[in-house]
């Protein structure tokens, strides 16, 4: 069978199950497609002997009748988990050759359901970042291009290997995480589904710490029903992290009827910006109609602190970002600067740190420094998270009020050139954000659909925010959404 | 509030970021722009609104106190850039 890389989940799995194809064939399919893929910077610690190893052994366990969701099945794992043995370097310098002796709880519980560790996937440095240009092993590129033009887009970021890799076939799904959207940009910018679920449904054990209270794992797929099939496997209770839910976790799949007739979907005015592109007002319409033609009801709402989550969001980040890389230091792990004759302790700190973080990094744990440093705590910190009270609270009042589901655009515009942002001040970066940080700091799940295509080609998304755990809910509307956009179209092979 | 080159030093100082002087300048400005993003926080009536501490309505677990793990030295140590006899090494701290 040929293209099996092209495969999804669900397609792949249910081959599997019937003794059509195995997971070496799978994953040597995948390794070959990785191989031939190396323009687009994707993969960027490949792990064959791993994946060939576990898809001997899932091929054992599919044969004895004992495959659980993920057997068997290749896919990519973001950089910034941490994978035993294997580099896990958050696609930083300060982590150059850092091998951890132990596994994700995420990672872990992939494993356990039999899923085929392809290699690690390129990044923003330790997530910060939206286009994929911040990380140590340099820019990763979209398989997608303009129609007729030739100029390197990116996949958008933080999870821009992962987005990239799924959207060129190179694997049939990989791991993400999202911090203020870097599931859910990067999926719309590449016509990939991706998920981040409520805070606490995933464990962040293991998972190299970005804003511990926003951070969370979650599938990038093909589609709905992979994202659905991945998320259960990732998703666990897990006493290593104390925000971690303990909460049944359901079977998402079960729960994809596409029928969504009498829910309501709220559609949020504040999210209609000034100088949006008419495409990304036409593809939002559109969606509302599609939803509405399924049997929802849409209903106008209100979030009012919808234009402060960005400015809220970069104070909290950037403050949690501090505190949490405060461990680089050179002594435990990673990288340590060469020191001069006479250098003490506080050199080898400030030195390794300057050779060991980028220039966006060390940007964000400064700004981070400086609205927790004495006299600006209360004013920006403390303020912040007051702020963060009145965002959650919007949703919880439209909740309230009966809305199941929350429609808006994924991205303000479909991606871009790689180094077209190059010269834009840092805030300009940020507001690729803006429609899907408010999730972050509400604690919600979010899920990106790709809906369509811009006139240059090129895929755009709608995000779908759901009630807190009701992943199961946000996914079936989502199924629906997909159902009704008909989204195929593919990037043409060019690298 | 505007951010000069010492504040900038200062800042870099406390995050033990080494930042050569000739980068200061522009270091600051940066800082000032993403300051002027954050401040658009101060037109929110934030009066009486408690600041955010869990996202999620929960009660922290509790576990036994009981020693559960250990006897690993040999990982802990793994990736250090310089371990020696059983120990993470740094430059000399007390003089």
């Amino acid at each position: 069978m040929s293209d099996l890389n092209k495969l999804g989940l669900a397609e792949a799995r249910d081959l599997l199950r019937k003794g059509e194809t195995n997971s070496v064939e799978l994953t040597e399919s995948c390794l070959k497609a990785i191989d031939a893929a190396d323009a687009l910077n994707a993969f960027v610690h490949k792990t064959p002997e791993i994946a060939l190893e576990r898809a001997k052994a899932a091929d054992a366990r599919i044969a004895t009748g004992d495959a659980p969701a993920m057997c068997g099945l290749p896919i990519g794992i973001k950089d910034l988990f941490c994978t035993k043995g294997v580099d896990s370097q958050a696609a930083s310098r300060i982590l150059k050759g850092f091998k951890p002796e132990y596994e994700s709880t995420v990672s872990q519980n992939l494993v356990d359901a039999g899923a085929v560790m392809l290699g690690k996937l390129n990044m923003d440095e330790f997530a910060m970042g939206s286009s994929n240009e911040t990380s140590v092993y340099g820019n990763v590129v979209s398989p997608w291009r303009r129609e007729g033009d030739t100029a390197e887009l990116t996949p958008g970021g933080s999870s821009g290997g992962s987005a990239s890799a799924v959207a060129a076939d190179l694997c049939l799904a990989a791991t993400g995480t999202d911090t203020g959207g870097s599931i859910r940009q990067p999926a719309a910018f590449t016509g990939i589904t991706g998920i981040k679920p409520t805070y606490g449904r995933c464990s962040r054990w293991g998972v190299v710490a970005f804003a511990s209270s926003l951070d969370q794992a979650g599938p990038m797929t093909k589609n709905v029903r992979d994202a659905a099939i991945m998320l259960e496997a990732m998703c666990s209770h897990d006493p290593k992290d104390s925000t971690s839910a303990d909460l049944a976790v359901p079977n998402f799949e079960a729960m994809l009827t596409g029928d969504i007739k009498g829910k309501k979907i709220g559609i949020p005015k504040e999210y209609r910006m000034d100088g949006m592109p008419g495409e990304i007002e036409k593809l939002w319409s559109d969606g509302a109609e599609m939803l509405k033609a399924a049997g929802a009801e849409i209903v106008d709402i209100s979030l009012p602190h919808t234009k402060y989550a960005l400015p809220a969001y970069y104070v909290i980040a950037p403050a949690e970002a501090s505190s949490n890389l405060a461990r680089y230091d050179g002594v435990r792990y990673g990288h340590r600067a060469t020191l001069a004759q006479g250098d003490g302790i506080t050199e080898m700190y400030e030195k390794t740190r300057a050779e060991g973080f980028g220039p966006e990094v060390q940007r964000r744990v400064m700004i981070g420094t400086y609205v927790l440093s004495a006299g600006f705590y209360d004013a920006y910190y403390n303020r912040a998270r007051r702020v963060r009270t009145l965002i959650k609270k919007d949703f919880e009042d439209v909740f309230a009020a009966g809305i199941d589901a929350i429609l808006t655009p994924a991205t303000p515009s479909a991606a871009f050139g790689l180094g077209e942002m190059t010269d834009a001040d840092p805030v300009q970066m940020y507001l690729n954000d803006v429609f899907t940080v408010t999730v972050n700091l509400a604690g919600l799940p979010g899920i990106a659909v790709p809906a369509g295509v811009d006139k240059q080609g090129l895929p755009l998304g709608l995000q779908l925010i759901g009630r807190p755990w009701e992943e199961g809910d946000l996914l079936n509307t989502a199924y629906a959404l997909e159902d009704a956009a008909g989204f195929v179209a593919k990037p043409a092979k060019w690298w | 509030m505007s951010i000069d080159q010492s504040t900038a030093a200062k800042v870099a100082k406390l995050a033990r970021i080494k930042v050569e002087d000739d980068a200061l300048p522009a270091l600051a400005s940066e800082f000032n722009t993403i300051l002027g993003f954050i401040e658009q926080l101060n037109e929110v009536d934030v009066d009486g609104v408690e600041p955010m501490t869990s996202v999620t309505p929960q009660r922290l677990k509790r576990r036994e106190d009981v020693v559960n793990d250990g006897s690993q030295q040999d990982k802990v140590l793994a990736n250090a850039p310089d371990a020696r006899e059983g120990f993470f090494a740094v430059p000399k701290v007390v003089e």
